[in-house]
């Protein structure tokens, strides 16, 4: 495996691209790309990642790259391929696209693609909203998280809904390869990607990406959050390969998602309530990663398992 | 060699014929035995593309557009409701001088949900920057997606081209068909050269977000090719005829126009009807097939509007301003040239049966309007409540 100093220096994502500083997306994308190398085809469906790298005249990627639409990426990496492979050539195909373009509108898409079994690599750049058009809730967006449709107001307090684990969803389709990465992890980072480059059939990395506009943080703190995203159960750190499971990393010491929470504004307002169903949740997923509950003092017997199913209207109408 | 099948099979052999090397596709009826065709081909080793049976119509067109944009000569076929969901990406294929070739099988657009032919789903993509062409039996079917290519890929037009082929009259309708020989084709279509195609070895943005300093530039030079496909269409005809002996015309056929008063101006397989009922008026009723509807033959319809005295305009679709949209470029087309009288007859609306007599009505029509009686400008025939 490569570690990172040996990776090369060349970039193939460069300066002159107008993402904000500190941008997870930009980040992946640029360290993704080291790993993949030249010869790759690259498709960006619309999201931050397009506008920011390629706004006529300009072009940040010295790879070909294709934009055409939002909700198409499973598609069009596709049809990159079978050109390709008509071609007789032997060319990495990789789909960068958000969340919104994966979890939402794209979904169809992706999950056709997967079920073909195309052979390409899909990454997936959760930033947790529809960034791009300027902070709106997605089917990926944290439960209580602020955004623009997700408003803090007097009757409702930022998103009421908790995130959709696409990454099982995934892994139903039976895929060869899929894997959970973050950038603030570069050994595990490097090691799947460069998996991902061996492996053929469809290959599915998802990247947590924290955005700075959207999740209110500190333009320097990028990856300490990301790092606390691991440490909290907030995104756990694992691959699937044909079939197995297998966590990649696993943090020493479990911490308070309240810790992770309070470092962004999106989260700021959240109330001592919802902080404490958020940790709920939170204990459940940690269970079912790591096989075991999480520490008792972070996750003690009295907290409810917080169940997606279980909205406030049905609590509701069914007791608690 | 001569075949006796139907127009989706006809379409099929074309896409064979033409070497499409991917073909991704989606089944609507009545487009699906085209899809059916093709994916048995590809399975018997007598087609050799990448067949990809897609999700869904959008994905479809996004995977044709990227196939197509890495340098593959692509093909496929849709109707309707397929052609209404892909929308969105028709208006990426040709700003992106995508010269794909993608066969419509006319069938009306729900609501109300029906699947026989009516033109609302094609004329419906008329801004989209594809070339139209509508079709009038079988044996065109195949040649004009032949032809559809070498207009498509010539660096002039560079242009996607849309085949349009009444469902079920023509898709599930069998007749005889005369198959080119592959040599033949291969002559005549060369193989796939694209001007530019995303390579790892030059690489370069296809598709880039777009301030509004370059937009308008695009859109004249879509224009522009949009325009230079008037030349392309009848050299491509002559060049396809002095080869195959079939010889179609350029943007629109005349049939029988020499010294007659007026036209009747017909699309698709109503033409093949109108053939017939024109003779019963010695001469003096001639018959326009309109082949083109994008490139839109401007020209052609002015210079009918200074040789004749009414021209009658068969409509297969309705476009909510009283009439058929054929009908209103044909008035915008004459607009400053000729004030002869235009006479819009809407028929076969849902797919139904445009017979001799509705089209008897329409010449009469029209004569009279020549004539100069009070004629209204839009008919709507053998509808339930509508006198003509
Ligand atoms: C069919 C369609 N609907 C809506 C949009 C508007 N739109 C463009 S990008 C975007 C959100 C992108 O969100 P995501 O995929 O999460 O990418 P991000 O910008 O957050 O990286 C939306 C809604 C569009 N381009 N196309
Ligand atoms: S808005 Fe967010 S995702 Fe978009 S460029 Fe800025 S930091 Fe990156
Ligand atoms: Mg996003």
């Amino acid at each position: 495996m490569t570690a990172m100093r040996d990776l090369p220096d060349e970039n193939l994502f460069v300066m002159g691209h107008t993402a904000c500083p500190g941008c997870g997306v930009a980040i992946s994308i640029r360290n993704a790309l080291r790993i993949l190398g030249k010869n790759t085809v690259v498709y960006v469906p619309a999201s931050c990642g397009v506008v920011f790298s390629a706004t006529y005249p300009h072009a940040a990627m010295k790879v070909p790259f294709l934009h055409t639409a939002f909700e198409n990426t499973g598609a069009c990496i596709s049809g990159l391929k079978a050109a390709y492979e008509k071609k007789g050539k032997n060319v990495n195909v990789v789909g960068f696209a958000g969340d919104g373009g994966t979890y939402d509108i794209g979904l169809q898409s992706v999950s056709g693609a997967a079920e073909r079994n195309e052979d390409v690599i899909y990454i997936c750049l959760d930033n947790e909203a529809y960034m791009n058009t300027g902070i709106q809730r997605s089917g990926s967006t944290p439960f209580g998280a602020w955004t623009t449709t997700t408003p803090v107001g007097k009757l409702t307090r930022g998103k009421r809904e908790f995130k959709k684990d696409l990454p099982e969803i995934m892994a139903a389709h039976d895929i060869p390869y899929l894997a959970t990465l973050s950038v603030a992890h570069p050994a595990d980072f490097i090691r799947k990607v460069e998996k991902a480059k061996t492996i053929s059939g469809f290959r599915f990395l998802h990247m947590l990406t924290p955005c700075v506009p959207g999740w209110k943080i500190d333009q320097a703190k990028s990856i300490e959050i990301l790092k606390l995203a691991v440490d909290t159960g907030m995104w756990t750190l694992y691959e699937f390969e044909y079939g197995e499971r297998k966590v990649t990393y696993r943090p020493g010491k479990m911490r308070f998602v309240k810790d992770y929470l309070m470092m962004q504004g999106r989260f700021r307002h959240m109330s001592d309530e919802d902080i404490k169903r958020m940790q709920g949740w939170v204990c459940r997923k940690w269970g079912q990663h790591y096989g075991e509950k999480g520490s008792p003092e972070v996750c003690p017997v009295e907290l409810p398992a917080e169940h997606h199913a279980i909205t406030e209207d049905h609590r509701g109408m069914h007791g608690p | 060699m001569k075949k006796v099948i139907t127009g989706d099979h006809s379409v099929a052999y074309g896409a064979k014929l033409a070497r499409a090397e991917v073909v991704a596709a989606y089944p609507i009826t009545p487009q699906t035995l085209i899809v059916e065709h093709i994916a048995e081909f590809v399975s018997d080793g007598e087609m050799d593309a990448k067949f990809m049976p897609m999700e869904s119509e959008h994905s479809v067109m996004s995977a044709t557009i990227a196939a197509q944009a890495a340098g593959a000569r692509t093909f496929t076929a849709t109707a309707s409701q397929g052609l209404a969901f892909m929308h969105e990406m028709l208006y990426v294929a040709a700003p992106l001088r995508l010269p794909i070739v993608m066969v419509n099988v006319n069938r009306t657009i729900a609501y109300p949900v029906g699947i026989w032919c009516e033109y609302n789903d094609s004329m419906a993509e008329r801004d989209s920057g594809w070339l139209q062409v509508y079709i009038e039996n079988n044996q065109e079917a195949l040649d004009m997606v032949i032809q559809g290519y070498m207009i498509a890929e010539d660096r002039r037009v560079l242009l996607p081209v849309m085949p349009c082929m009444d469902g079920f009259v023509l898709s599930h309708t069998v007749e005889p068909v005369e198959l080119p020989a592959q040599e033949d084709v291969d002559v005549f279509l060369p193989g796939y050269e694209p001007v530019y195609s995303l390579d790892p070895d030059n690489p370069a943005v296809a598709g880039s977000f777009m301030p509004p300093e370059y937009i308008m530039e695009m859109r004249r030079q879509t224009m522009d090719a949009v325009e230079a496909s008037k030349k392309v269409i009848p050299e491509v005809g002559k060049k396809f005829a002095s080869r195959f002996g079939r010889d179609y015309g350029g943007l629109v056929e005349e049939i029988g126009t020499e010294g007659a008063d007026v036209v009747l101006m017909t699309m698709g397989t109503v033409t093949s009807t109108a053939r017939e009922v024109i003779a019963e008026f010695r001469g003096r009723v001639g018959l326009v097939k309109l082949r083109f509807y994008r490139p839109f033959p401007s020209d052609e319809i002015r210079d009918l509007g200074s040789r004749f005295r009414a021209i009658g305009v068969f409509d297969r679709s309705l476009s909510y301003t009283g009439g058929g949209p054929v009908f209103e470029e044909v008035k915008a087309a004459l607009y400053g040239y000729s004030d002869i009288p235009v006479i819009n007859h809407l028929a076969g609306l849902g797919g139904r049966d445009v017979t001799a007599q509705e089209i008897r009505k329409m010449c009469e029509l029209t004569l009279r309007a020549a004539d100069g009686e009070r004629v209204s400008r839009v008919n709507w025939h053998a509808t339930r409540g509508v006198p003509v």
